[in-house]
């Protein structure tokens, strides 16, 4: 132990690493002793067993603490993260906005979070009446009739859309080869093309950071299954020539995919039905509010025109007059379903959320949400487009990208704002993505945050490009220095691959 | 409206700066014919008593499995969560975070998923996990496409004993792949008979995998070690898939059996039931695997002081780098629900689990042991660890409905999730937990003689 006086104060530190608030926390591995328990349980009866000759002989290696041990343990942990509810999260296309604690109140009523999957349909008639209102609420959102819910989040809506497409398309005779996305698009696209068993080609983007139209002509042959398009996409633009996208990939006998992770810019003023869209998905824990928690669970329902409805998913909802029934298995009537994406019906607990959500806001206020996360984009791009470098003129939609060049003659990169706004109490925008704009910086603030903060962050982007002039450069590259950990060595990491606790690695220098 | 700060006066100051009169201006890339077409027809805003009461009216319509003797498993388990659960996966900095993209900011979701990760290579007897899947039948899916970059290889077959919905998923989510799919005729369970062997013999130079699941879906437990075996000869690798994480605390592990991957569904602890999601798969294999392994990994390293610390690692094998070659294309996991696993986990501790786990088994030994005095039921399990399946002398389905409406929830009728088995129409799947007491088992065993005298 390293004692420590503080000058000119009485206070003595016993444990050097420990700052203030900030408490350095062990692996629960190098805790505790095996007879510790949290949890105290009945008495067992000491029987025989009937686990035939498998029971397990030897111990797992389990820690064992009390709960006040536990309780400390997670506390300290969660102290080193940032979230949403400490400040600005303004990560480009993750819609970091305010997650409503009623909806975590309403999801907790036994009523939803303890019902069985495999119970009778006749015990969850209420179960099956909040899904049908949910799906009630995005029809009308997106103007599509058909909604599935079932997928597990948003790259596996992705999945959903392209084997509904490919279903449809095989049951017309030729499935097609290959699958066009935008070179804006998240990797999630192209890797779901592939999981379908398409070859994924790239679109150009043009000088203006939207699909290039003409590309896209030439690309079109009989060969091409379908178009991935995201809209607004992630440079932060509406894709305007939308209509004759579609035109083009419907000639060609394609279908159109919208990846939804940016309908908070449109919900409540635009129908994506309406923009020739054929299916798309939508992200519940983005557009409409359930937590991310540190990363999922989310929810990737899809919706659809009649023409793809039958090819949707497995399981399905429908109401009849002695109440609601869950079609669980293909049958006669929907022989022409693509199966089963997983085990149970879907995100119950994102979908209690996300209703509790639209239920609050209502239409009225959903269209102030887009308008207000469209207005925050356009406020901090009109505070930052003489300090930062943006590679498209013009208003944004929810979100704006700035890039790093005018800040490269100084040294200065993206990673180092990024680092650098961490110091100043922010959480970094998206970073190098897209990919098209090298250094890029994609800032979404959402609609949840005030003007105030919002020009917080306008005097703290600013504040860095300025120091970007100046002798302080080396500083900024140093960043960040207020925050639990420096900037750590991930080469290191995927070097000497340490994936979990062993008892002879032990810890580190701490 | 209540999460919307900006007040009329702010909106128009900030027009004013951005240049503009008419928030429409900011959407004017639109096109003006679907601008126009949208007819707001849903109802306004809502305070937080009137959505409160709308949802507390549709949980109502629901019989909470809390609210009944329940003994419904099938891949999903009830269980005690401890309060501190949930108390602790509500903290803000846990529920509101993003994915830890910003590794200096993200310090307690990444050191907790480390040891999440540590905990499911330790109960599965594997050498490595990854940050978690969306469920157990998804983790499936992904381990048998995984077995199949690992060997090239395009044969996989899949044991009668796993579960029907596990099986569905692997086939849907390999039916665009270059994979052909076998599946062993699922069977009843009877004296001396099971697959294992049959399984043995399928096997070929053509055979990327083997799926087999421990206990099975009708609560058999059987040993995989010989077929491992038979898998490792045949440069086949042996997928073990779990339903019930509490099972594995009382049973042999996987990786003993020689396993190559182990998957399964972690929802029994700590998740809840939540009619079947959020829920969260676990992934864990070799480390020989581990480039063509799925998902989210963190890793360890130090940061500029040369202090511990975690990153996300190994990022090459997914969708953000690779794109179309990457491994999956996986982004959002099960974060929050792997941590409530792993806090569940930390709770029970060595002894805990351990303790857990015979609570279970003694609580199905003497549900199955009251029931088998029933005329006419059998018991059909030799071995089972909290589950195991009886043989009605009537269908199933109805007798459980009729339970139901005694607010008694018997039981899963097997034929609900095989519907073309009409050989499975007196089949009962029967689960018993340590919230399984005396007063429920006789409940249950009252109900069913009556209804079948």
């Amino acid at each position: 132990m390293n004692k420590e006086i503080v000058s000119d104060t009485k206070m003595i530190s016993s444990t050097a690493t420990n700052k203030g608030l900030h408490i350095e926390e062990a692996l629960i591995f190098e805790q505790g002793s095996t007879d510790r328990s949290g949890v105290d349980l009945p008495e067992i009866s000491g029987r025989s067993d009937r686990l035939g000759k498998l029971k397990r002989l030897d111990q797992i290696g389990l820690p064992g603490l009390s709960e006040p041990e536990i309780v400390r343990h997670y506390t300290r942990l969660s102290r080193n993260n940032y979230a949403i509810d400490i400040g600005l999260y303004p990560l480009g296309s993750c819609t970091m906005k305010h997650n409503p604690r009623l909806n975590e109140a309403v999801a907790r009523l036994p009523g939803f979070s303890n019902i069985h999957p495999l119970q009778p349909p006749s015990t969850v008639q209420g179960a099956m009446a909040l899904i049908k209102e949910l799906e009630e609420w995005l029809t009308a959102l997106t103007g599509f009739p058909t909604i599935a819910l079932s997928p597990a989040a948003g790259a596996q809506g992705e999945l959903c859309g392209l084997m509904v497409i490919r279903s449809y398309l095989e049951k017309q005779g030729d499935p097609r080869e290959t699958v066009l996305v935008a070179d804006s698009a998240h990797g999630t696209n192209p890797a779901t093309a592939t999981m379908c068993g398409y070859r994924t080609k790239s679109i150009p983007s043009n000088d203006s950071g939207t699909l290039d139209l003409q590309a896209l002509e030439n690309m079109l042959d009989n060969k091409v299954a379908a178009v991935m398009l995201t809209n607004p996409n992630t440079c932060g633009l509406f894709e305007g020539q939308i209509l004759e996208i579609s035109d083009a990939v419907h000639k060609s006998g394609a279908l159109l995919y919208c990846d939804g992770a940016n309908f908070n810019a449109i919900v409540g003023k635009v129908k994506p039905a309406d923009l020739g869209i054929d299916i798309m998905h939508l992200n519940l824990h983005k557009t409409f509010s359930t937590p991310h928690g540190g990363g999922g669970p989310g929810s990737g329902p899809v919706a659809m025109t009649s023409v793809l409805a039958p090819y949707a998913p497995l399981p399905w909802i429908e109401e009849s007059a002695s109440g609601f029934t869950i079609t669980e298995h293909l049958g006669d009537h929907s022989q022409q379903s693509f199966g089963r994406m997983r085990a149970w019906h879907g995100q119950m607990g994102m979908f209690v959320r996300a209703l509790s959500y639209l239920i609050s806001h209502g239409g009225d206020g959903l269209r102030q949400v887009a308008e207000d996360a469209v207005l925050n984009a356009n406020y901090i791009r009109q505070g930052l487009h003489k300090h930062y470098s943006m590679p498209y003129p013009g208003t944004c939609m929810h979100e704006v990208l700035c890039d790093d060049q005018s800040l490269k003659p100084a040294g200065l990169k993206t990673l180092d704002v990024a680092k650098a706004l961490i110091d100043q109490g922010f959480h970094p925008m998206t970073i190098y993505f897209p990919l098209i704009v090298n250094g890029a910086m994609l800032i979404e603030p959402t609609e949840t945050e005030t003007k105030e903060i919002l020009d917080q962050f306008i005097d703290a982007m600013i504040t860095i490009a300025n120091h970007s002039t100046s002798e302080n450069i080396a500083a900024l590259q140093n960043a960040p220095v207020h925050t639990p950990r420096r900037r750590l060595d991930e080469t290191k990491a995927a070097r000497n691959p340490i994936l979990r606790w062993l008892q002879d690695t032990g810890p580190s220098a701490t | 409206m209540r999460y919307l700060p900006h007040t009329k006066r702010e909106r128009e100051l900030m027009m004013a700066k951005i240049g503009i009169e008419n928030i429409n201006e900011l959407f004017d890339q639109i096109p003006e014919t679907a601008l126009s077409s949208f007819a707001n027809t849903l109802p306004s805003h809502s305070g937080e008593l009137e959505v409160t009461h709308h949802l507390q009216s549709l949980a109502n319509l629901n019989l909470a499995a809390s609210d009944a003797p329940s003994f419904l498993g099938g891949g999903a388990y009830r269980h005690h969560i401890p309060a501190t659960v949930d108390s602790l996966i509500q903290r803000g900095e846990f529920l509101t975070s993003y994915t830890p993209y910003q590794p200096e900011i993200s310090q307690g979701t990444l050191q907790a998923v480390f040891e999440f990760q540590t905990q499911v290579a330790l109960l599965t007897g594997m050498e490595l996990a990854n940050a978690s899947m969306y469920d157990g039948s998804t983790a499936c899916a992904e381990a048998v496409l995984m077995a199949g970059r690992v060997t090239k290889r395009k044969k996989v077959i899949l044991s009668g004993g796993l579960h029907p919905f596990y099986c569905d998923v692997v086939e849907t989510l390999a039916q665009f792949s270059e994979l052909s799919i076998e599946k062993s005729r699922p069977e009843a369970p009877a004296k001396g008979h099971h697959d294992t062997a049959a399984l043995e013999k399928r096997i070929n130079k053509e055979t990327a995998c083997v799926v087999v699941q421990y206990p099975d879906f009708f609560g058999l437990i059987r040993d995989f070690s010989q077929l491992g075996e038979q898998c490792k000869k045949a440069g086949a690798l042996l997928i073990i898939v779990f339903n019930e994480p509490v099972a594995l605390a009382a049973l042999k592990s996987p990786g003993e059996m020689g396993a190559d991957i182990v998957v399964g569904e972690g929802q029994s602890l700590g998740v809840g039931l939540n009619f079947g999601g959020p829920y969260v798969g676990l992934f864990a294999t070799k480390s020989q695997y581990l480039r063509q392994t799925p998902g989210r990994i963190a890793g360890q390293t130090e940061d500029l002081d040369g202090k511990r610390g975690w990153v996300l690692t190994l990022n090459t094998r997914e969708q953000h780098i690779r794109r179309e070659k990457a491994t999956s294309n996986i982004c959002t996991n099960s974060g929050l629900c792997a941590l409530a696993f792993s806090i569940h986990l930390s709770l029970l501790g060595e002894k805990g689990l351990s303790h857990l786990a015979t609570l279970n088994h003694e609580a199905a030994m003497s549900t199955a042991d009251r029931l088998c005095n029933i005329d006419g039921l059998e018991i059909l399990n030799e071995t089972y660890f909290n589950e195991f399946t009886v043989r009605l002398p009537k269908p199933a389905g109805p007798l459980v409905e009729t339970l139901a409406q005694k607010k008694i929830l018997a039981g899963v009728p097997i034929r609900r999730l095989y519907p073309n088995r009409e050989d499975f129409d007196n089949l009962m799947l029967v689960n018993a937990t340590e919230l399984t007491s005396d007063s429920d088992i006789n409940l249950l065993a009252e109900s069913i003689s009556e209804e079948l005298s």
